[in-house]
């Protein structure tokens, strides 16, 4: 089985992560970026299935800027097999829309049985993309499995609603994100690190997948931002230590802002 | 006036409250019209036109339900063309659940159109537009945006925005949808239901109150002062991670991200895992043994305490002031 794992490349949550002055995209170059913590789960699943199954392969493939290459290369030491950069200068500022075609078009020459994603981002967080890659590809999706397994040409995935916990099939090819209560992500051994610098990771353009390169970018986004606004630090609120009547106080503030 | 089209919410006819808020919001932009899909409309149609539905396109499908998502983008795809495309339609709104938002990023790519997700407020923009306002990095900036092409396809929070009644008495328009192959290839296969509570849903809920890590595994005293307050109860990973709460009460990046008017976090620390869920809350309460607990930074009250002595007091306080 062929597994295309989707990852990003993203600011690292710890640091300080703000947006471009000049034209309000996130400023991915003035922070350091990791792969996005919630798309280790996707490799770590992927490596499962083909841990299993000896003919299987796992190919990672990200769309994004030159560092996004770092991204790659940690999932290659937990295992994968090879990697796929889609790289263009055309694809600043490029919206969930236009990443989603990058991505679909990236696919189809890449072919599949099963593509990977992780629940979000953890910068944009739309948990959009995996949607708009299916519809692209004409295929069904399956979102936020807890669990996973393949039967055959078939997924069975089970995932967590309010009211129960749904067990859906579907057939393959499939697209599928996964949540943070699959699996514990490996880390990388040393066997797998040194493994790793020598996996083919290939750079494709915008040519190479066949999107014009006015379909993407800022200038291509089918929304635009008209603002953005620091909001101020939420105002010091009023602290006490609790000395016996912690509790009443508590439900006197809440009475004073008529909230019980 | 264009229509706003709303996709309705609902279980077997049952509406939630999201899709009062959003029809509320609808009425500032244009006509609301409400989407149906599949079983009860009957029942779902008083309340819908109670909160301003001028115009409901209803998609019978006995088996909508069946499957994941697509099915409701083709009934939304059709009600678009039912109400005339992009030259009869403003805006499509549907609510900011991880369904909500899927349905609305398939249909974006269907319509050819832009889309905004997790949209926290939306007001008329130029030109007939609509501009709305994400919270954006654990709600640390605030995001104004609007779509450039196409029928803007907008995904708004739940508590964005006050139901308020506006009796209307919605013109019916039944389509037959047929759903493509596509949209039966993922099927639900089972529903395992869990136990019902007569708590509200965490999503919606107007008040929260969450247990975290200072539980120690005892969420007796969170439940109890959720209780009194009407509150849903949330808790945090490290208390979902350690088996204490079920996933689905889960607040924060990974589990529900909600916006209630009061939101109560009890031995919870902060971390921006924690925060990107709940920061975007009206007011917020938090008690925690260590001063210097992150949680105090965003907290409009705190108490330096044990959670144990000060949540069954509060409790009690809370049910003398109720009588």
């Amino acid at each position: 089985m062929k597994i295309v794992v989707c990852v990003k490349y993203v600011p690292d949550a710890q640091a300080d992560r703000r947006f471009d002055d000049a034209d309000h995209t996130v400023d991915r170059g003035g922070t350091d970026g990791i792969l996005s913590e919630l798309d280790e789960y996707a490799v770590e699943e992927a490596l499962q299935i083909a841990d299993a199954d000896q003919d299987s392969t796992v190919t990672v493939l990200t769309v994004g800027p030159g560092q996004a290459t770092d991204a790659l290369r940690k999932a290659l030491q937990m295992g994968a097999t090879d990697a796929v950069h889609v790289l263009d200068d055309a694809l600043h500022g490029s919206d969930a829309l236009a990443t989603s075609l990058v991505l679909a078009k990236a696919l189809q020459k890449l072919e599949f049985d099963l593509v990977l994603f992780g629940m979000a981002s953890t910068d944009g967080g739309m948990s959009v993309v995996p949607a708009m890659v299916a519809e692209r590809l004409g295929l069904p999706q399956v979102t936020f499995a807890g669990s996973l397994t393949v039967e055959g040409d078939a997924v069975r995935i089970e995932r967590d609603g309010d009211s129960s916990t749904e067990v859906v099939e579907s057939s393959l090819p499939a697209v599928v994100s996964v949540t943070d209560q699959i699996n514990d992500p490996r880390y990388p051994s040393f066997k797998g690190i040194m493994a790793a610098k020598k996996k083919p990771v290939q750079t494709w353009s915008l040519a190479d997948v066949g999107v014009d390169p006015s379909d993407v970018g800022l200038a291509a986004a089918w929304s635009t931002v008209d603002a953005v606004t620091a909001r101020p630090p939420r105002q010091k609120g009023q602290i006490v230590a609790d000395e016996g009547d912690g509790g009443r106080k508590l439900v006197e503030f809440l009475a004073t802002a008529k909230l019980v | 006036m264009s229509q706003i089209l709303v996709l309705v919410d609902h279980v077997e006819g049952s509406v939630r409250k999201t899709t009062f808020e959003l029809l509320t919001m609808a009425r500032r932009l244009g006509d609301p019209a409400a989407v149906f899909v599949g079983r009860g409309w009957d029942a779902a149609a008083p309340a819908l036109g109670e909160y301003g539905a001028e115009k409901a396109y209803v998609v019978p499908a006995e088996d909508a339900d069946d499957y994941l998502v697509v099915p409701k983008v083709e009934a939304l795809q059709a009600a678009v063309e039912a109400a005339g495309g992009a030259g009869g339609v403003g805006a499509v709104l549907v609510a900011s659940s991880s369904e909500g938002k899927e349905i609305a990023g398939r249909l974006a790519v269907r319509l050819g159109s832009g889309v905004i997700t997790d949209a926290v407020d939306i007001e008329p923009g130029d030109d007939a537009g609509v501009e709305t306002t994400q919270a954006a990095f654990a709600g640390g900036y605030a995001v104004k945006a609007h779509v450039t092409r196409g029928i803007p396809v907008i995904t708004v929070k739940p508590n964005s925005a006050t139901p308020e009644a506006g009796p209307a008495q919605p013109e019916v328009e039944t389509l037959d949808v047929a759903f493509s192959d596509a949209a039966r290839k993922a099927r639900i296969v089972e529903r395992k239901p869990k136990a019902k509570t007569s708590r509200p849903d965490l999503s919606e809920a107007l008040i929260v109150v969450s247990g975290g890590r200072g539980t120690n595994g005892d969420f007796g005293p969170v439940e109890a002062f959720a209780d009194v307050l009407g509150a849903a109860v949330g808790a945090s990973r490290a208390a979902v991670d350690a088996g204490w709460y079920p996933h689905s009460n889960q607040v924060g990046q990974t589990g529900k991200q909600v916006s209630p008017q009061l939101y109560v976090a009890a031995g919870i620390s902060g971390a921006i895992q924690h925060r990107a869920g709940m920061q975007t809350s009206k007011t917020i309460v938090a008690i925690n043994k260590d001063p210097e607990a992150p949680i105090f930074e965003l907290a409009d009250f705190g108490v330096v305490g044990d959670l144990f002595a000060v949540l069954p007091q509060a409790t009690e306080e809370a049910a003398k002031r109720k009588g």
